[in-house]
C-alpha cells in the first residue's frame, strides 16, 4: 500500500525525522491560507499523487508571493499530473502540500528497501541526491552506498555516521545526519515499511538535515496490524477495477492488450499473458483467482474483464489443485447466465475434476471453444480475438 | 533416493486443526505411504486431543519427543506463522515446510536471522510443498498428476509446477522430487540450495527449473549450476510479459528498479548453459531433449 508524501512525512515526525513544515490542502484558498499560516516569504506548492517522478512533471514549484501561491494551487488542482511513474493517462491531482521554504545547500539521496539476498533491509545512500536516482543505480551503482541492517540490532550509530561521510556530508553535521537516519530505520522497522525514500535528503546552508521529501509504501501482508496506515488510504489514487478485485479477493491488475485471462496462481497466471504474446496475442489482464474461488468470484472475475472496452477474447486456463475444475466450470456458467458474453469464450481445464468440469460446459449449452493444453488454448484465443476484432470493425 | 523428504520421514502438522490443516493432512495422509508418515499435530490449545487418529500436542518439542517426528509442515495462519517456523527451528527439526501464505515481511526477516546457524532447513513460505512422488507428499498439490521417475523439479511457483509436472507425464518422465520454494522475497532454501541437493541426488538424471521476475535467484543458481552441475539443467521463467512495478499476484514477483526481468534472467541462464524455454507449453519436451 502506498500513501503520499505529506502523509509519510507526519509519520515520520512522529519518530523525530526533521522536515521542513508544511500544510495539506485541498484547494485554492485552503492553499494561500496554509501559506499565510506558514509564514516567511518562500513556498513551495507540491501536488500530491502516489507516483514519483512529480518535479520533474511539474507538480512541484517554488512560490515567491502568496498571490504566486494561488496562482500556482490553482493551475496543480486538477491538472492530469503525468510523470515516467504514472503511465501516459496521468494522474488527476486532488491534493497539495504547501511547504515553507528551505534554504538547500545540497541534496543527498537515502533510500530503504527490504534486499532478498541478504534477507535484510538494505539503506542505500547517495551523494547524488535529488532526481534520476534510477540512472545513478544503473549507471554509476558504486556511487550508492549500502548498508544491510541487522534486524535485531538496528541501525548504530557508527554505521549510520560512516554513510553520512561516505555521501560527503560535512562532519558536523554527522550527528544530525545519523540521527535521521537511524529515525527513519526505526519508522520503516515499526510500520512494516516494504520501501522508503528520502529524495532529496537536504543539508541546508547553516548544516541542518532534513527530508525534504518523503515516499513510503507498506507490506500489505502486514496492514492488519497497522489500522493506523490503513486509515491513510486514498482510493482516488487506486485504480477502480484493482480495487473492485481486491474486495472480491481477487488478484487484478490492468494490461494494454484485448485477451483477457483468468487463471489459477500467480506463476501460471504469468505463463499465460507469456504464451498469448509469444503466439502474437495481447494479454488484457493478469488476473489470478486463487487457490480457493468459488463461483461467486470466477462470476466477479468475469465482469471484470468484460468492463475493459478493448475485450476481443477470454481465456481460463485452471489447473486444478485444490481448486477443483468442477467448481471453475460451474462459474464461468454462472458468469455467462449473469452477464452478457460479448467475446468468444476459450477454456482450457486441467486437474482435479478434469472431467466432471468439462462435462458441466459441455452440458451448458454456453458457446465454448475448449482447449486440450497452453498451447492449444492460447493459440485459439489469438485466434479467436484477431477474428472478434474483425467482425468488431 | 530423492531430496529433502522420502517414506522414512515422520511429519507434524503445525496448524492441524483448522480447516486447511485438517484437508491437506487428510490428502496427504492418504496419498502413498502417508499413513505412516503423519505422525503428529501441533495445537498449543488442543493438547491430548486427536485428528483422525493423529495425537495432538501442546508443542513442536513435545511433538517430536513423543513421535520421532524431524519434519514439520506449517497451515498456522499468517499473524502466527513466522513464529510457528521459530519454535520448529528451536526444537531443532530436520526441515520445515511453510504453506502459509501473507506471512509480513519484517517477521520472516526475523525468523530468517534467528536461523542462523540452526540446522533446520526451511521450504517456504507460500509455497505448495514437497513431493516424492509414489513415497510421500508433504503440501497441497495435487499428488495423483505425479509419478516417481528421475526428474527433479524446483520452482517459484504453484500451478505453474503442476503444469510442468503434467508436461513431464506427457513424455513419459516421472519425477525424483519436486519442490516448490514458494514466492516470497524472504524465504527458506532457494534455486541454489535444492539444485545442490539434485546435483547429489543418485536418484535425479536432470533438473527442470521454473523461475518467477522479481530478485536473483535464478541468476545465481545459474552460474552455480555452471561451474558445478553434473547433469543436464532445462528452465523457463514466468512474466516476460509482466510490467515494471506492478506486484503480480506473488509479493516476490516484481520488477524494480530494472532488475529481476524475465529476460535478464533467461540470459543468464542460457549463458550459463541451462537450455531455456520461452514458451510455457513447452518445459516438458525440452527437458526431453536433453535426455540421451
Amino acid at each position: 500500500m502506498k500513501i503520499h508524501e505529506y502523509q509519510a512525512k507526519e509519520i515520520l515526525r512522529q519518530y523525530g525525522v526533521v522536515t521542513p513544515r508544511g500544510i495539506a490542502c485541498f484547494s485554492v484558498d485552503d492553499a494561500v491560507k496554509a501559506a499565510q499560516s506558514l509564514g516567511g516569504d518562500t513556498w513551495v506548492v507540491k501536488a500530491q499523487i502516489y507516483a514519483g517522478g512529480r518535479g520533474k512533471g511539474g507538480g512541484v514549484k517554488v512560490a515567491r508571493s502568496l498571490a504566486e501561491v494561488r496562482q500556482l494551487a490553482g493551475d496543480m488542482l486538477g491538472m492530469r499530473l503525468v510523470t515516467h511513474q504514472t503511465g501516459p493517462d496521468g494522474q488527476t491531482v486532488r491534493r497539495l502540500f504547501i511547504e515553507e521554504g528551505v534554504n538547500i545547500a545540497r541534496e543527498y539521496y537515502v533510500g530503504m528497501v527490504v534486499d532478498r539476498g541478504s534477507q535484510r533491509v538494505c539503506l542505500m545512500a547517495s551523494a547524488e541526491g535529488g532526481v534520476d536516482i534510477e540512472q545513478v543505480a544503473v549507471q554509476t551503482p558504486e556511487k550508492i552506498h549500502k548498508v544491510y541492517i541487522d534486524p535485531i540490532v538496528g541501525l548504530i550509530d557508527s554505521e549510520a555516521r560512516a554513510v553520512a561521510g561516505k555521501i560527503g556530508m560535512p562532519d558536523v553535521s554527522w550527528n544530525e545526519a545519523a540521527a535521521l537516519l537511524r529515525n527513519l530505520y526505526q519508522t520503516f522497522d515499526d510500520k512494516d515499511a516494504s520501501l522508503l525514500e528520502i529524495n532529496p535528503l537536504a543539508l541546508t546552508a547553516d548544516h541542518h538535515v532534513l527530508a525534504l521529501d518523503a515516499k513510503m509504501n507498506f507490506d500489505d501482508n502486514a496492514l492488519f496490524r497497522h489500522p493506523e496506515i490503513v486509515a491513510l488510504r486514498d482510493l482516488d489514487e487506486e485504480e477502480p477495477a484493482e480495487i473492485e478485485a481486491a474486495q472480491h479477493d481477487l488478484s487484478y491488475i490492468p494490461l494494454d492488450g484485448n485477451i483477457g485471462c483468468l487463471v489459477n496462481g500467480a506463476g501460471l497466471a504469468m505463463a499465460t499473458m507469456d504464451i498469448i504474446k509469444l503466439y502474437g496475442g495481447n494479454p488484457a489482464n493478469f488476473l489470478d483467482v486463487g487457490g480457493g474461488a468459488t463461483a461467486e468470484k470466477v462470476t466477479a472475475a468475469f465482469k471484470l474483464m468484460l468492463k475493459n472496452p478493448k475485450l476481443a477474447a477470454i481465456l481460463v486456463n485452471i489447473f486444478g489443485g485444490i481448486m477443483k475444475c468442477d467448481v471453475i466450470a460451474e462459474g464461468v456458467v454462472q458468469a455467462a447466465r449473469e452477464v452478457q458474453l460479448t467475446v468468444p469464450l476459450v477454456v482450457r481445464l486441467e486437474g482435479t475434476n478434469v472431467q466432471i468440469g468439462r462435462r458441466i460446459l459441455a452440458d451448458s449449452g454456453l458457446v465454448v471453444i475448449s482447449a486440450d493444453n497452453m498451447a492449444d488454448a492460447a493459440q485459439k484465443a489469438v485466434n479467436a480475438a484477431a477474428a472478434h476484432g474483425q467482425i468488431a470493425s | 533416493m530423492s531430496i529433502l523428504i522420502n517414506q522414512d520421514s515422520r511429519v507434524m502438522t503445525q496448524g492441524i486443526t483448522g480447516k486447511t490443516g485438517q484437508f491437506h493432512t487428510r490428502m496427504c495422509r492418504e496419498y502413498a505411504n502417508g499413513s505412516q508418515c503423519f505422525v503428529a499435530g501441533v495445537n498449543p490449545r488442543k493438547p491430548g486431543e486427536d485428528f483422525e487418529g493423529i495425537p495432538v500436542f501442546a508443542t513442536v518439542k513435545e511433538a517430536k519427543e513423543a513421535t520421532g517426528a524431524n519434519v514439520s509442515v506449517i497451515y498456522v495462519p499468517p499473524p502466527y506463522a513466522a513464529a510457528a517456523i521459530d519454535e520448529a527451528v528451536d526444537a531443532e527439526l530436520d526441515l520445515v515446510i511453510c504453506i502459509t501464505e501473507g506471512i509480513p515481511v519484517r517477521d520472516m526477516i526475523r525468523t530468517r536471522y534467528k536461523m542462523l546457524g540452526k540446522k533446520t532447513r526451511l521450504i517456504g513460505p507460500n509455497c505448495p510443498g514437497i513431493i516424492t512422488p509414489d513415497e510421500i507428499k508433504i503440501g497441497i498439490m495435487p499428488g495423483y498428476i505425479h509419478k516417481k521417475g528421475r526428474i527433479g523439479v524446483v520452482s517459484r511457483s504453484g500451478t505453474l509446477t503442476y503444469e510442468a509436472v503434467a508436461q513431464l507425464m506427457e513424455q513419459g518422465l516421472g519425477q525424483s522430487t519436486c519442490v516448490g520454494i514458494g514466492g516470497d522475497p524472504v524465504n527458506g532454501l532457494k534455486h541454489i540450495d535444492v539444485m545442490q541437493l539434485f546435483n547429489e541426488d543418485d536418484e535425479t538424471d536432470a533438473v527442470l527449473m521454473v523461475g518467477e521476475i522479481g530478485g536473483t535467484d535464478e541468476e545465481d543458481c545459474a552460474r552455480w549450476v555452471k561451474a558445478h552441475m553434473r547433469k543436464p539443467v532445462v528452465g523457463f521463467i514466468a512474466g516476460v510479459t509482466a510490467p515494471s512495478g506492478k506486484r503480480m499476484g506473488h509479493a516476490g514477483a516484481i520488477i524494480s528498479g530494472g532488475k529481476g526481468t524475465a529476460q535478464e534472467k533467461l540470459a543468464v541462464m542460457e549463458e550459463c548453459g541451462i537450455k531455456v524455454t520461452r514458451n510455457p507449453a513447452e518445459m516438458g519436451k525440452l527437458l526431453k531433449s536433453t535426455l540421451g
